[in-house]
């Protein structure tokens, strides 16, 4: 019986038709109710998702824009017990909060950083975020992003994986059936590598932005798979010792 | 049995649609709340309950109740 | 017992002592003894030190751990406060309690590590967008750093407020010789609000801790909220040290370090046959405005602020003086340190326009 997460709340989400947010929202309840959603703590964003404290019934604290780590860092200190985990976009965590989350990486917090990566910023309207794909036209690159300007599109994963105190950190998609159902399975092993005390996961989601795209909810499947997917590959970048499933 | 469709929570995006094996399911006529017209389920005896329309949407999939026989 | 402290250090003892247990900072000159005093402390206790990697980053911890119902706090000096103004503007907004404090130095910019009083308009006129404001003590001597660190938890607790003590340079550095309060069994005040998981609590539904009201009408009203919290604490918190002004015609104002040496001006001006006195603000805001009252000084023709800056209290005096006597300025700033021999010219100068 494939049913709605008790953990959802009845609210309708605001998300644009086919944004993958929703997708990955439920993915999140069904995965924290698998461990135990009242011994868990979110740090919610500043980006499209803002008001998921609206939609997933636990315990919130809402940071500044990119600070979510550090947050998240300062609540899972006082609550080490706790499952604590950010939610973040792409102007969050790689934009503004790249001190933040490179430095939480670094220290090995024991949190889970979900990285919502469609490379563009959606709340304000459509500008070029960090993982903006060369070429790719958006509000602020309307020529389409090019070298002698605004340089490369950042890989957040890559970049993370090479710091020590990053036990887990893996990049998934969601524009397929079979993709969803792994990037649970991944979800699922960077809380497991928390509750194991491991050290700092991330898991970076690859997804669609039919709106600042312009294309539509199912075109944008397309474009996940032809665009996005070569230039950030998925995989485990990544990985904590034998024995955690 | 099969397929549900919380009609209220349906955005038309179509992503169900395109990834259901049967085809049975497409977007009605009518509108709802939000101003959306949400999908149907055209033949209810044809789902395969895959589950792959659950799997891909994205207002809470949750419309979708698929009881596996 | 007494023992030689230095103000760094009695800051940091002074945090534990009142139940501490959280401390996210960052090094930077004149205060990076405060975090190294407590790497080792907050240990002894049982409790948590990070160095953040930043000030952005320091603020945003404390907002976490006040958040999830730690009783924490932070420290830096102007250019990492200026980093900590967005997270400090949010801890208002979200009501949370958390204990800032500010060793100020020379600035605008880099500035340099020479001590001021030149943050007291950041401190409480804003500094953070919105319409806010944090509690804002002053403390002016390693002593009553204790007293005071120890008052601004309770006072965040109470209030759901951030609150920053005001040191400076010269206060953050001095040793003294202190009597160390007795340690005492802190007790916690309950936080009905705090996100700390459902999880061992009774009350199953979720908490939100947050700034944003996307809707005006529910922003105003929190607000509205928030401001009720601010009359409540003019009406009832200001302190103030009043020092011979019961029969003084000049009056000094000052604050933190530099109000020692307007003591001993005081003094030296007595000496010289001028009634002088002083007033010595210790809450900064809510600002001590009935000490300026007619029935406070009813002799004060004159009103001299000194500072260790441009110019920055002085408004706040004019304020709360209303018109009712003459208010002059005199400070150094840029790290200068006002000298004893300078400030009495002025009080003579001032003494000469009375009689």
């Amino acid at each position: 019986m494939d049913k709605r997460p008790k953990l959802l709340t009845e609210n309708k989400f605001h998300y644009c038709p086919g944004c993958h947010h929703g997708i990955m929202h439920r993915l999140l309840a069904e995965v924290l109710e698998e461990f135990n959603p009242e011994n868990t703590i979110g740090v919610s964003s500043v980006g499209c998702s803002v008001f998921i404290y609206d939609y997933l019934d636990l315990d919130w604290v809402a940071a500044a824009h990119g600070r979510a780590p550090a947050v998240a860092t300062g609540v899972k200190r006082v609550k080490p017990e706790r499952l604590v985990f950010t939610y973040q976009g792409d102007g969050d965590l790689a934009a503004i909060g790249t001190g933040e989350i490179v430095h939480a990486a670094a220290r090995g917090e024991k949190i889970t950083a979900i990285f919502i990566n469609n490379a563009v910023y959606g709340m304000t309207g459509g500008q070029m975020a960090p993982t903006t794909l060369m070429g790719q036209k958006t509000t602020t690159t309307p020529f389409g992003r090019n070298f002698e300007n605004q340089g490369y599109p950042v890989k957040m994963v890559e970049m993370l994986s090479v710091l020590d105190g990053v036990a887990y950190a893996a990049r998934v998609a969601l524009n397929s059936p079979k993709r969803i159902l792994e990037a649970k399975k991944v979800l699922k092993k960077a809380f497991m590598v928390q509750k194991e005390g491991l050290g700092f996961s991330l898991i970076e989601v690859l997804s669609a932005c039919p709106t600042n795209w312009g294309v539509s909810p199912v075109e944008a499947l397309k474009w996940v798979e032809e665009k996005m997917i070569p230039y950030y590959p998925l995989g485990e970048y990544k990985k904590p010792p034998e024995g955690v499933e | 049995m099969g397929v549900k469709i919380s009609k209220e929570y349906c955005k038309s995006c179509g992503l169900c649609i395109n990834v259901c094996p049967a085809k049975i399911l497409k977007i009605s006529r009518e509108i709802n709340l939000l101003g959306y017209n949400p999908v149907e389920v055209t033949s209810p005896e044809d789902c395969r309950e895959c589950g792959f329309c659950y799997l891909v949407c994205p207002d809470a999939a949750l419309l979708v109740e698929v009881t596996r026989r | 017992m007494k023992v030689l402290m230095k103000g760094n250090e009695a800051f940091a003892e002074a945090a534990v002592r009142a139940g501490c247990r959280y401390f996210f900072g960052y090094p930077i000159t004149p205060q990076s003894e405060l975090p190294e005093y407590l790497a080792k402390r907050l240990f002894e206790v049982g409790g948590v030190f990070l160095q953040a990697e930043s000030e952005v980053a320091a603020i945003n911890m404390v907002y976490g751990a006040a958040a999830a119902g730690g009783r924490v706090m932070t420290s830096s000096s102007g250019p990492g406060i200026s980093l900590m103004q967005e997270g400090i503007s949010y801890l208002a907004g979200a009501e949370l309690p958390a204990v800032i404090i500010n060793i100020m130095r020379g600035g605008p910019g880099l500035g340099n590590i020479a001590p001021t009083q030149a943050d007291y308009f950041q401190a409480v006129k804003g500094g953070g967008h919105g319409d806010y404001q944090v509690i804002v003590l002053a403390p002016s001597t390693v002593t009553e750093i204790f007293t005071l660190v120890e008052k601004a938890f309770a006072l965040a607790d109470k209030y759901r407020m951030p609150v920053m003590v005001l040191g400076d340079g010269i206060l953050g550095q001095v040793m003294e010789p202190v009597e160390l309060p007795p340690l005492k069994e802190i007790t916690m005040p309950p936080k009905p609000w705090a996100a700390t998981g459902k999880l061992e609590r009774e009350d199953k539904n979720r908490r939100i801790i947050n700034s944003l009201y996307i809707v005006p009408e529910e922003n105003e009203k929190h607000l509205n909220h928030q401001f009720a919290k601010y009359q409540q604490i003019i009406a009832t918190e200001p302190v103030y040290e009043s020092f011979m002004t019961d029969d003084a015609q000049i009056v000094i104002v000052s604050f933190g370090t530099t109000a020692r040496i307007a003591k001993s001006v005081v003094l030296k001006a007595r000496e010289l046959g001028i009634k002088a006195g002083l007033i010595r603000p210790l809450t900064l805001w809510p600002f001590p405005s009935k000490a300026f009252l007619e029935e406070n000084l009813p002799f004060a023709q004159r009103i001299l602020t000194v500072e260790m800056s441009g110019g920055q209290m002085v408004e706040d005096v004019k304020l709360a003086v209303n018109g009712r006597t003459g208010v002059s300025f005199f400070g150094r700033t840029g790290g200068m340190v006002p000298e004893m021999g300078e400030v009495l010219t002025k009080v003579i100068e001032l003494s000469r326009e009375v009689k």
